[in-house]
């Protein structure tokens, strides 16, 4: 990543854009990601019915969840609810974590790589020696059992996950914004006299969008698997609210005869994840000068 | 090249110390009671106040860890609250399971990734290579759990072809690993596909074409071989991320590894399980970063160290 690509985004994003739009692969992501993020915003309007309703007709005689049908499109649930009801409305879930936990694990990451990239001396050498140390965490064993002794909510797995999370960009940044330091733009404004908040965040903080963008769209699909992941473990969002992890984990005693209710959300999961890898990996390759043509 | 190795240990062991600081405290300050899970909900509070002595819980923190620190040097990981043996033990009897499935994996995971990546390269811009492609990508947006329920399902329940889990013989062994295979091998097949159009590009291949060998003889003698060297080093580096969702597989198909140890540990806040867990997965992380990190400079001697 060099200045170009800053400048690339900053100063002609039409360009990036419609290279983008080149991309079958990230048109494909995008398509996925309007999809998903239109279930979760539209979700009251277009669930057919209530998440939380366990109907009456939603069970077969023996009690058990009904396979997909006219009146429950995707089948019903160990409750018997709707399933797509569900499936929509856990949308929601995983895109509040998606943003939230990825945003903060992102803000931390970017704090943690220019501080420590940008000062070099022992600041640097504590801050990047501590994200070494998080890189030899088991970050999923971390994460199960910091959820699993709290109470968990969404909010609280939201920030486990921002808490594990945050490596991989802190490097990436880190790296960037070392070079970028001894840049001579950045000699220049030190020379005439700039001070440190103004070099860090009007000079530094704008040549690193590209790689924040980049690393913030791959983020969310880590997120999103982290989530179902940890519902899935029944540590993560709790029942009854909906995820695509806990739908699982609910209804795993009827794995066996009622397959759907793992089909159904799972896809759902994958669906999301490509989504954001695909765009992510487009970004990536359209934004990165160094890359291009590589393929 | 010795200078750098005793660098990297000392560094590795500072951070193995930090790792065990920042567990042991998170565990320290977390809001969960061990104490209550040994004596159970009836027990009075007298009861309670003994285990919690007994233990030394009741010490500051400073004094807990320190205590914890010089078990450690000693070889020391603790005693587990609720099972009364030797974590060391616990763990030494599981690691063995573990250790058998990671390797089960890494196979598959090359064999599925390698095979990916060489078809993709050769057929480059055709159809068959960008499914490949888009498949790796599946395969790198796919949790370890829906994975192992899908394999679980069309295998063992539908199919009947392995058992729905447990351990013991090879057929319990195929469909963990397989999880394991399709969920690495995204990487491997992309790391390949580009460095076998990287080494296609080479001079030596084109001499070797224009000597007149036949283009299967390149591709299997001259080019595979080359291209697989910088994978090597990954590797390493996958030792980590699989100790990262160990829980997850071993959960699921009811494999007696580490990663059940560490999950009942969890449910049951048996902190000395969990920290010896903890340690154990940190030291294999890091040992697999710096087994890629000294590996490098053997395959390809342009990469010198410092």
């Amino acid at each position: 990543m060099t200045d170009a690509a800053a400048s690339d985004l900053a100063r002609a994003p039409a360009s990036a854009w419609s290279r983008l739009l080149q991309r079958k692969m990230a048109v494909f992501g995008m398509v996925l990601v309007v999809i998903v993020v239109g279930a979760a915003v539209l979700a009251p309007w277009i669930a057919p019915y209530d998440p939380f309703e366990q109907h009456f007709d939603g069970l077969t005689i023996e009690g058990a969840p009904m396979p997909p049908n006219d009146v429950f499109p995707l089948g019903t649930d160990l409750l018997g609810r709707d399933l797509l009801s569900r499936i929509l409305y856990g949308a929601r879930t995983s895109l509040i974590i998606g943003v939230i936990a990825n945003g903060i694990a992102l803000i931390i990451g970017t704090l943690i790589g220019i501080t420590a990239g940008y000062f070099r001396g022992w600041v640097g050498a504590v801050l990047m020696r501590f994200t070494d140390l998080m890189m030899a965490f088991p970050a999923l064993l971390l994460a199960i059992c910091l959820a699993a002794i709290f109470q968990p909510s969404l909010w609280i797995v939201a920030m486990v996950i921002a808490l594990v999370n945050w490596v991989q960009t802190a490097r990436v940044i880190y790296t960037e914004t070392t070079s970028l330091a001894e840049r001579d733009f950045i000699a220049a404004e030190r020379t005439i006299g700039a001070g440190t908040g103004r070099i860090l965040f009007r000079h530094i903080l704008p040549h690193l969008v590209p790689l924040i963008i980049v690393w913030g769209t791959l983020g969310i699909s880590t997120t999103v698997l982290l989530e179902a992941t940890l519902s899935y473990l029944g540590v993560g969002v709790q029942p009854p609210t909906p995820s695509w992890g806990n739908i699982i984990f609910e209804n795993q005693t009827y794995f066996q005869s009622a397959p759907w209710l793992v089909f159904f959300p799972s896809a759902a999961i994958v669906g999301l994840a490509l989504a954001f890898n695909l765009v992510g990996d487009a970004l990536r390759d359209v934004l990165d000068p160094t890359l291009r043509g590589s393929d | 090249m010795a200078n750098h190795l005793l660098r990297r240990i000392f560094q590795s062991a500072l951070i193995l110390l930090g790792v065990s600081f920042i567990t042991f405290f998170l565990l320290f300050v977390l809001p969960a009671d061990p104490v209550r899970q040994i004596a159970g909900r009836s027990a009075t509070p007298q009861t309670v106040a003994n285990i919690r002595e007994q233990l030394g819980l009741d010490q500051p923190f400073v004094v807990q860890y320190g205590r914890y620190l010089i078990g450690l040097f000693q070889g020391d990981l603790g005693r587990s609250y609720l099972q009364k043996t030797d974590v060391s033990t616990l763990i030494a009897a599981r690691l063995p399971a573990s250790l058998l499935l990671m390797g089960a994996g890494i196979i598959c995971e090359l064999v599925i990734g390698l095979a990916m990546g060489l078809v993709a390269a050769l057929w480059r811009g055709r159809v068959i290579d960008k499914t490949l492609m888009m498949t790796s990508f599946v395969t790198v947006s796919a949790p370890q759990f829906v994975v192992s329920l899908l394999l679980l399902y069309f295998f063992a329940v539908k199919l009947g072809w392995f058992p729905i889990g447990g351990y013991g013989t090879f057929s319990h062994l195929v469909l963990p690993a397989l999880t394991l295979g399709i969920l690495g091998s995204g990487w491997y097949a992309r790391m390949m596909r580009s460095s076998m159009i990287e080494v296609m590009r080479a001079d030596y291949v084109r001499t070797a074409r224009a000597k007149g060998l036949s283009r299967a003889r390149v591709v299997l003698r001259h080019a595979v071989p080359n291209a697989i060297l910088p994978i090597i080093a990954m590797i390493g580096i996958d030792i980590g991320i699989f100790m990262g969702g160990i829980v997850v597989v071993e959960g699921v198909f009811g494999w007696p590894g580490i990663g059940q140890l560490a999950w009942q540990a969890i449910q049951r806040v048996d902190i000395p399980i969990i920290m010896g867990v903890t340690l154990v997965s940190a030291c294999a992380i890091i040992l697999g970063n710096l087994l890629a990190d000294f590996i490098t400079p053997f395959i390809d001697p342009r990469i010198r160290i410092r």
